[in-house]
């Protein structure tokens, strides 16, 4: 009872990572509220999940077996949760801002009447003073997001309603195992006792899933390109850069809404979050929304040829010159002195 | 036959574009600077409303949104682009709602304007980014949803048949109506239609823009209802009062805060061919590359 809630995302039998991160948050959370954590999978032969996220730290684990179940679609896995949670009454739920975790988020909170957060940032544990009621609740969740275009940074509660609930995107939580052997318990739930038959209204008759070539989040070097670089003939010198680099290419949201460079490649609040060794900011002014998604890169170095980019105030390198000059001098210095 | 399509839109400020002007100092918006907008999802979803108008005989377009009395431009523009109507649902009552309060009010506007075959929106709106509204009506109304549309493949009978766009891949989904359907930026632009439009709806107002701009249309409005964009208050609506406005919102702001990021002592360079080498040289003596 008022544990602390992660649904699990669940593609060919492997939990997202989005899952995992939001275990690792869960569980320090579980932590400072002297609570269980929790996690619920609802799929099609499940047998693997417990030995996949038991050392995350989770100390109970219900599985909805069922053939129905998978792929995910929204009624079913709604009426598994509304009717999990008023059995269990969790103090916090919280699933991936993915298209799955949006799909499904909006409709339980809607059902059980408790606010949901989307896309958190940050989670934290902290007092709230409602003056007006004169009233002070201990111990919510602080639900902490960009807003406004990544201008302003909110933090939000759910004073009296429960669950409190939030989803945070892949990437912005760090991973991290608690315990390999760690001790948590499987319960099996009786899907027909949480979901009716007509929620099976949905069919899904086509399925495309693409294994993702490009690995933003895991490499150690990204090269990004803004707006600045003008064209996509440009934006190759990037690709280039990246090869000799050994890295990867990323961009703004500007330069993948001018058409410069695909979608799964931006970097950002509406992006993937990355933190590499060293991350080469090429014609990116510098948006905010850009920025939370990449200032704790370890290095950071701007080209650019505003020298007033906002970008340059994060920067531990700041080159002032145009990206056309600059990028092909990297690679033939890089070439030049590496062995 | 009729079949009637409700498009959720808002009026939404840009907040794409924003330059250093966009926060004031004190750390509040500056909404003077950034240009109110119709939310570029909402525009995606009324252009598969447009599409399904021109497919399904007797099927007409209204656009409901909620806000102050000046979101009654997009109903207009919604107009121009070729909807046949539009309602606007405004009032303080509506006032400091969350997306569960303002997914109620909205349910409870489709309730009033009747039986609906579909209800389409955007996937998001760019002010908050939430994707939760269209779900939370869906859910407020008992309706199936399917979020992250791309494109209405098809609708046969009670059968809607609908491309998704998930986070790896697409998936096509088979669902009855009445439903409601998220549509994604990723779906067809919304082109204005035609320019006699413009011409024809360039006076449809609500009343209290007519009122406000001191203008006696009466006859006109009398010969031409279809320039009467509806505008409903909260007594329009069959509502709990309790579940509006801030008292419907479970979810509260502790505190805004505008970011500031740390500024870090940077080392300023030049392309100078010797500047460029010598930085090349550190990053890989201290193994940052190579």
């Amino acid at each position: 009872m008022n544990n602390i809630i992660v649904y699990l995302e669940i593609e060919d039998g492997i939990v997202g990572d989005v899952s995992l991160e939001l275990l690792t948050k869960g569980r320090t959370l579980a932590d400072q509220l002297k609570c269980k954590l929790e996690a619920v999978a609802a799929g099609y032969q499940l047998d693997s999940i417990g030995a996949q996220v038991l050392p995350y730290g989770v100390d109970t684990l219900y599985l909805a077996d069922d053939k129905r179940l998978a792929p995910y679609t929204t009624l079913p896995h709604t009426s598994l949760l509304v009717n999990l949670f008023k059995e269990e009454k969790p103090q916090i739920a919280l699933m991936g801002a993915t298209p799955v975790g949006r799909d499904l988020g909006p409709r339980v909170s809607s059902a059980l009447f408790s606010g949901l957060t989307a896309d958190c940032t940050s989670l934290e544990i902290g007092t709230y003073e409602d003056k007006k009621a004169g009233k002070t609740y201990e111990n919510l969740l602080y639900q902490i997001r960009p807003a406004f275009g990544g201008n302003i940074v909110a933090t939000i509660v759910n004073p009296d309603c429960r669950p409190q609930m939030a989803t945070v995107r892949e990437g912005v939580m760090k991973k991290e195992i608690r315990d390999p052997k760690y001790k948590g318990q499987i319960k099996a739930l009786d899907v027909a006792k949480y979901v009716q038959d007509t929620d099976f209204v949905m069919e899904v008759i086509e399925r495309h899933m693409e294994k993702s070539k490009i690995n933003l989040k895991g490499s150690p070097i990204i090269v990004a390109g803004g707006y600045g670089m003008g064209s996509a003939d440009n934006f190759k010198m990037l690709y280039d850069l990246a090869g000799v680099l050994g890295g990867e290419v990323g961009a703004s949201r500007a330069a993948v809404d001018a058409g410069l460079c695909e979608h799964e490649r931006q970097i950002g609040q509406t992006g993937v979050t990355v933190r590499p060794k060293l991350y080469i900011a090429c014609g990116i002014s510098g948006q905010i929304q850009h920025i939370a998604g990449m200032q704790e890169s370890s290095m950071i170095i701007a080209v650019n040829n505003d020298p007033d980019a906002p970008i340059n105030a994060i920067a531990d390198y700041v080159i002032t010159g145009s990206v056309e000059e600059v990028i092909p001098k990297m690679i033939q210095y890089y070439k030049k002195n590496s062995k | 036959m009729s079949f009637k399509i409700v498009v959720l839109a808002k009026q939404v400020p840009d907040t794409r574009n924003v330059g250093k002007d966009a926060m004031k100092a004190d750390g509040t918006v500056n909404r003077a600077a950034l240009p109110a907008i119709y939310n570029p999802e909402d525009l995606n979803a009324l252009e598969q409303a447009l599409r399904l108008k021109a497919k399904i005989e007797g099927a007409s377009v209204h656009v409901l949104t909620m806000g102050p009395a000046r979101a009654a431009e997009i109903i207009r523009e919604s107009m121009y682009r070729g909807a046949d109507g539009g309602f606007l649902l405004s009032g303080r009552e509506f006032a400091g709602s969350d997306t569960l309060a303002t997914s109620y009010a909205l349910a409870c506007a489709i309730r009033k304007i009747g039986p609906v075959d579909i209800i389409l929106c955007g996937r998001q709106a760019i002010d908050g980014d939430t994707a939760q509204v269209g779900p939370q009506v869906a859910e407020k109304l008992g309706l199936p949803q399917i979020t992250y549309a791309e494109e209405i493949v098809d609708i046969q009978g009670k059968n809607i048949t609908v491309k998704r766009r998930l986070d790896r891949g697409v998936e096509v989904v088979k669902a009855s109506l009445p439903i409601v359907v998220t549509v994604n930026g990723t779906a067809a632009a919304c082109r204005p239609r035609h320019a006699k439009l413009t011409l024809k709806y360039k006076r449809a107002a609500t009343p209290s823009e007519l009122q406000e701009a001191g203008a006696d249309y009466t006859d006109l409005y009398d010969s031409h209802p279809y320039l009467k964009i509806n505008e409903w208050g909260v007594s329009d609506i069959d509502h709990d009062i309790n579940w509006l406005g801030l008292s419907g919102s479970p979810t509260k702001v502790k505190q805004i805060e505008s970011v500031v990021f740390t500024a870090k002592e940077s080392k300023r360079l030049t392309a100078a061919d010797g500047e460029i080498e010598e930085l090349i040289k550190d990053l890989i003596a201290n193994h940052t590359i190579g």
